[in-house]
């Protein structure tokens, strides 16, 4: 018997005695009032991640530092050039050295202050890994407000790749001692950026 | 004065002041403010500069059991160890309460997540054979494990067929089940764990401790160590972002040059065929998406039916974990990248068996969170690797024997029965219970040693005949007094160790409730 027909078979053999009915999820309250940006601002922070104000004349006046500091820079958007292309990108090692990455969200959770990338965002999905530092575009209009919704969104079912990022790459795993950028970005900014 | 003001570590809520760091120095938010997602501590932590040595865990010999309050003990000897590890862990217990009572309906959300999981184990071949068939419609090679040989086995071979040598992971307690590491290490495959605190652990040759925080026993000391001797740090600068730093840096190359890559399984969605992974430091994702091979390894008692079920789970999980409202990363791995192949083993390793356990099935509802661990008196003072074996704390004393019951006998004793684990459960496995069962379970088949088995049916005895019970309490004011002293004080009751149990009250309160209640109503 192949280990496919032997699993299944002890698990046809043991069931357990017992109705045990799929529950209906009800739609539950959201937990954030309804000015949702505000709230999805709040709760990133709290997630170590910052917002930027876009400038008027520059969109990326919050971030014009870091971009200018940055050696490596790889835009997803065509809101700024950059100085990698992604799309020419062969294999995802290419991106090791890029300091910042630019990404447009999917959208964004005001519950968690979480934002999504799908492969299409990313284009090399390592990318948003790699890169010293993340920055995000999201469109105010772009904001769920809990989680719950966000898992109603046709995204997750046909994505390759899907991905919450609520904040920085973050570990405590010594003495507690939060620290950002344990193995993939040192900070994450989001530009509230309308498409 | 209040007591607050004149006791200002209870207002803090800190339990251990010797363990409180002067400094803090973990990171800030944009505003300066304090921040304590991920596993961070609420209040700065910092063992004392006195040295003392890393307490080790159980001593492992075979088949034979465990003996757990051994290993406890030792790890009592370290009081910096112990103090800091209570420290931490309770923290967490704290935080995850202040997010579980910031939510309305926490306790809905724990009674659908239980129902869900119930109904997918008792339909589980269905649910299977569903994610089979989505995962190959994604262009998912999917293979199926008996037990922990016959995945290392088959991981093995999708290596050999790509000549591939390297391997770089995240954190999986299934593939710790399969002693994966220590096989492929014996067949030539170098495999390099990313998450720090099991980078720690697979560097210092230990397994890891705790489900969420594998290297929450050590210290800073004990970490700068082991990273002096294995990554060449300055051994003497324990500074934990140095530390951290150095991880990153030797890292990062391995991840660069990895011929696969790896990862576990929060959950795996029947109807779309998707791992879910949720960390906090992104490894699994760089694990996923560097490599040009990647591998998932799904335990089959992960399985959720649809994508909206996962709004439940991901709620509860880091809540219960750390207090932090969804971790970092929460990452849905469905098809490969191009030009790349994704595999996806599903793993049995005794979860099919156990389903057959009428007393212990719904052990499999477990989703790793780690919150019964961190809240477990016995636990936080033992530290996990006591236990040796690779579930520790409340959830390893009801998984642990189902995997061998003579070496894992004692476990189910090392409880209080405070039945705190199974408050917190945030997929309400009445934990507690079954630690009592087993240990029925265990004595009726001859497996724990005669002190104990002499001890239960003394204890049993009276405890099964209440009008014995209340007749043997009120002679003797006490079950304390009822069990002999060597019933509570002796080395195989874990939890009598280093504890003298409290005075027991003068009037018991049956006698108290017959006397001061019962005539109130004419009785």
């Amino acid at each position: 018997m192949s280990a496919r027909a032997g699993i299944l078979a002890a698990i046809r053999a043991n069931r357990p005695a017992g109705d045990y009915p799929l529950p209906t999820v009800p739609d539950f309250t959201p937990l954030v009032g309804d000015d949702l940006v505000a709230e999805f601002g709040e709760r990133l922070k709290r997630m170590g991640g910052r917002v930027a104000e876009p400038g008027s004349a520059d969109v990326f006046a919050g971030v014009r530092e870091r971009l200018d500091a940055a050696k490596v820079v790889a835009s997803a958007v065509p809101e700024l050039a950059g100085n990698r292309d992604l799309q020419s990108v062969r294999s995802p090692q290419e991106v090791e050295d890029v300091d910042v990455a630019v990404v447009r969200a999917v959208f964004g959770i005001a519950e968690t202050g979480s934002v999504l990338f799908t492969q299409d965002e990313l284009i090399v999905n390592a990318v948003a890994y790699l890169a010293q530092h993340l920055v995000v575009l999201l469109d105010p209009a772009d904001i769920l407000p809990n989680v719950q919704a966000a898992y109603r969104r046709p995204e997750f079912a046909r994505s390759a790749y899907a991905v919450l990022h609520t904040g920085p790459s973050a570990t405590a795993d010594i003495e507690g001692v939060l620290i950002h950028g344990a193995q993939g970005v040192r900070s994450l900014t989001v530009l509230l950026v309308p498409r | 004065m209040s007591v607050e003001d004149l006791n200002p570590r209870a207002r803090d809520g800190v339990i251990h002041p010797e363990v409180r760091a002067p400094h803090d120095e973990s990171e800030r938010a944009q505003d300066g403010g304090r921040l304590q997602h991920a596993e961070a501590a609420s209040k700065p932590i910092r063992a004392p500069q006195t040295r003392e040595k890393q307490p080790r865990g159980a001593k492992v010999r075979g088949d034979r059991p465990i003996d757990q309050a051994e290993a406890a003990e030792r790890f009592l000897a370290a009081p910096l160890h112990q103090a800091a590890h209570d420290e931490r862990l309770w923290d967490l217990r704290k935080k995850r309460d202040a997010s579980a009572h910031g939510i309305p309906e926490w306790e809905e959300l724990r009674e659908i997540a239980s129902a869900i999981k119930a109904h997918t184990l008792t339909h589980l071949d269905h649910y299977l054979e569903q994610f089979e068939a989505a995962a190959k419609a994604n262009g998912v090679h999917v293979h199926w494990a008996t037990d922990g040989a016959d995945h290392n086995r088959i991981v093995l071979e999708i290596l050999r067929s790509h000549g591939a040598r390297t391997l770089v992971k995240s954190k999986s307690m299934l593939t710790e089940e399969c002693g994966f590491r220590h096989h492929m290490a014996a067949n030539g495959i170098e495999i390099i764990e990313t998450d720090l605190g099991e980078r720690i652990q697979q560097l210092d040759d230990e397994e890891p401790s705790h489900i969420v925080a594998p290297a929450v026993h050590k210290t800073r000391m004990d970490v700068a160590e082991v990273f002096a001797k294995t990554l060449g740090t300055d051994p003497d600068n324990d500074d934990a972002h140095y530390l951290a730093e150095s991880q990153r840096e030797t890292t990062r190359p391995y991840i660069l040059k990895a011929d696969a890559g790896m990862t576990g399984c929060n959950f795996a969605i029947a109807e779309t065929g998707t791992v879910v992974t949720c960390t906090n430091e992104g490894n699994a994702d760089l694990s996923g998406n560097v490599p040009p091979l990647q591998i998932h390894s799904i335990g089959i008692e992960k399985i959720i039916p649809k994508v909206e079920h996962l709004g439940v789970f991901i709620r509860l999980l880091s809540r219960s974990a750390l207090g932090s409202p969804i971790t970092q990363y929460t990452s849905h791995f469905r098809g490969p990248r191009k030009g790349t192949e994704m595999h996806m083993v599903l793993v049995d390793n005794g979860r099919s068996a156990r389903l057959g356990l009428e007393e212990f099935w719904t052990s499999l509802k477990c989703i790793r969170c780690g919150a019964c661990m961190n809240t477990c008196p016995v636990y936080r003072r033992s530290g996990g690797l006591s236990y040796g074996a690779t579930y520790s704390g409340p959830i390893g004393l009801i998984i642990d024997p189902t995997f061998n019951k003579r070496k894992y006998s004692t476990l189910p004793f090392s409880s209080t029965m405070n039945g705190s684990c199974t408050n917190v459960c945030p997929v309400k496995i009445n934990i507690h219970e079954q630690i009592f069962a087993w240990r029925k379970v265990l004595v009726e088949e001859h497996q724990i040693p005669a002190l104990k088995q002499g001890m239960m049916k003394a204890a049993g005895a009276v405890l099964s005949r209440p009008a014995a019970y209340r007749a043997a309490i009120g002679a003797a004011d006490s079950a304390l007094k009822v069990l002999p002293r060597f019933a509570v004080y002796n080395p195989l009751n874990t939890w009598g160790k280093k504890r003298e149990m409290p005075d027991a009250p003068r009037q018991t309160f049956h006698a108290w409730y017959k006397q001061n209640r019962m005539k109130d109503t004419g009785r």
